[in-house]
């Protein structure tokens, strides 16, 4: 095949994944819903998650966007140095966000700034925005594919600790944005923490947490600990599904961390809102693909 | 659903004045979205909004629409569901007065400008369950209207026809209720308790 028709493959199959991923959620958010649906007891609670089952069965069965916020399309790459189109893959990735745009549709989401006009396809300066990890010797490409709306991008926020605070500072910083801005923000939603150095190393973090599967753990011990505290004691809070009481608040809280400077410690939050729209997709060097997220999905 | 309660546009304030926080209503007639450059223009750029919101109701809402195949200026509604409502917080004391608008429906809550404006007015502030734009956009009969479209797809004032929209879940009442101001207080209470809870265990500085 030449270069020309694998750009245009995988730029097909990037689209059509795209679309995919806006009208149906990955496995494991779909189970976390019922599981959450089934122990709940508060009437109101109740109703809502009937309401968000009955959008999820409906949205797959008219093809349609189950939220209209579709969000800034984020991709975040694992790919091999040896992957036959490492060079065009940030380029063809514009272009599949395009080509999604027009056929799922997605809502125009990317206003240009300071010059304040929407370009009307959901490219911009910087969108959608691609992070990078090269994997040395490897020919295949890992893609994580996350559309947030605004509600759930709202509650992000990063600041930098003094060591004095210790992981006593983190949770209350986490604990802060629950209760500020975690009823707007679509509970019951994932929360993902960074515990770094600085801001961006922290929210970075934050948001590559929102990645990893539900019911996933941190590999260190004390960090899984943490997770773990979080998840109960959030869910203590009750903030059930649309901030309107229930007997639970979050799919999970999954942490994040490097090592620190000694003089700081980094924190950040991120928030995935219940519709929580993320693909994983790994493609071989042939562009043979394999979809991790969403078991049985027809592109 | 027993004694489903439906609110038609033009809504009157005693059809609403008896309403309170937790309450669900439904939707029938007409509503047009609108959200934060909208509420700009008419409140800090003095523009005069476009449509009649008389009696009438605003969703906080940016949808996807498109184009019907082979019709003019005709679109379909495709996904719609609200959005934070609290972006609008420091235009909607005004815009309520100004407008005469009845219902406005979002998302997570309003503050305490719009609770006394809803209290002085006559205007109710109500939840649509978010993230939940297809059980929305299929009660969208029809749209019927599109202004100020030089705002792109989510900041146009789309006005659409609707039937029974709903769940719609009252948060701000008529007398000063407001379910989410009350429901974030015991949200706070509860982290202060859980902080106390979990950082015994999270000493790791040593």
């Amino acid at each position: 095949m030449s270069k020309e028709a694998q750009v245009k493959q995988m730029t097909d199959i990037m689209a059509k994944f795209v679309g995919y991923t806006a009208k149906v959620l990955p496995d494991d958010v779909a189970a976390k819903l019922k599981e959450l649906a089934e122990k709940e007891t508060v009437p109101i609670a109740k109703l809502l998650y009937e309401t968000y089952a009955k959008n999820q069965k409906l949205a797959k069965e008219l093809n349609r966007p189950s939220c209209q916020d579709t969000g800034v399309l984020q991709y975040f790459v694992k790919c091999g140095t040896n992957f036959p189109l490492i060079g065009e893959l940030e380029g063809l990735l514009k272009e599949a966000t395009v080509q999604a745009t027009f056929a799922t549709p997605l809502r125009h989401n990317s206003v240009e700034t300071f010059d304040e006009y929407n370009t009307g396809k959901n490219v911009g300066k910087g969108t959608p925005t691609v992070f990078w990890e090269i994997v040395p010797d490897s020919d295949t490409c890992e893609i994580d594919t996350y559309m947030a709306g605004g509600g759930c991008t709202l509650p992000g926020h990063a600041m930098v600790l003094m060591p004095g605070e210790g992981y006593e500072g983190v949770t209350k910083f986490v604990l802060e944005r629950m209760y500020t801005y975690g009823p707007n923000a679509c509970p019951p939603f994932l929360v993902g923490v960074g515990v770094a150095t600085s801001v961006e190393t922290a929210a970075l973090l934050s948001k590559k947490a929102l990645m990893r599967p539900l019911g996933s753990h941190n590999p260190n011990p004390r960090a899984a600990e943490m997770e773990k505290l979080l998840e109960e004691g959030i869910n203590k809070m009750g903030l059930g599904p649309q901030g309107m009481t229930g007997s639970a608040s979050v799919l999970g809280v999954h942490i994040e961390n490097t090592a620190r400077h000694p003089s700081a410690i980094g924190v950040a939050v991120n928030i995935g809102c219940w519709n929580h729209r993320r693909g994983h997709i790994i493609f071989d060097k042939d562009l043979h693909y394999t979809i991790t997220s969403h078991k049985g999905a027809e592109l | 659903m027993a004694n489903k309660v439906v609110l038609h546009t033009p809504i009157k304030s005693e059809d609403i004045e008896n309403l309170k926080i937790g309450d669900i209503v439904y939707l029938t007639g007409k509503i047009t979205t609108c959200r934060d450059v909208a509420h700009r223009r008419l409140i800090e750029e003095g523009r005069k909004l476009p449509v009649d919101l008389e009696g009438g109701a605003i969703f906080h809402a940016g949808p996807i629409v498109r184009p019907i195949e082979g019709q003019e200026n005709a679109y379909e509604m495709v996904s719609i569901g609200p959005t934070t409502s609290m972006r609008m917080e420091k235009f909607e004391k005004d815009f309520i007065p100004q407008t005469g608008v009845k219902l406005i429906v979002g998302k997570g809550g309003m503050g305490q400008d719009t609770m006394d404006a809803c209290q002085k007015y006559k205007t109710i502030f109500c939840v649509f369950p978010a993230g939940c734009a297809v059980v929305s956009a299929v009660h969208f009969k029809k749209i019927i209207d599109a202004q100020w479209k030089d705002l792109g797809m989510p900041e146009t004032l789309w006005t659409s026809e609707v039937e029974e929209l709903g769940p719609l879940i009252v948060a701000v009442d008529t007398k000063g209720g407001n379910l989410f101001e009350e429901n974030k207080k015991t949200y706070k209470k509860r982290a202060e308790e859980v902080y106390e809870e979990i950082i015994p265990h999270v000493r790791f500085i040593k």
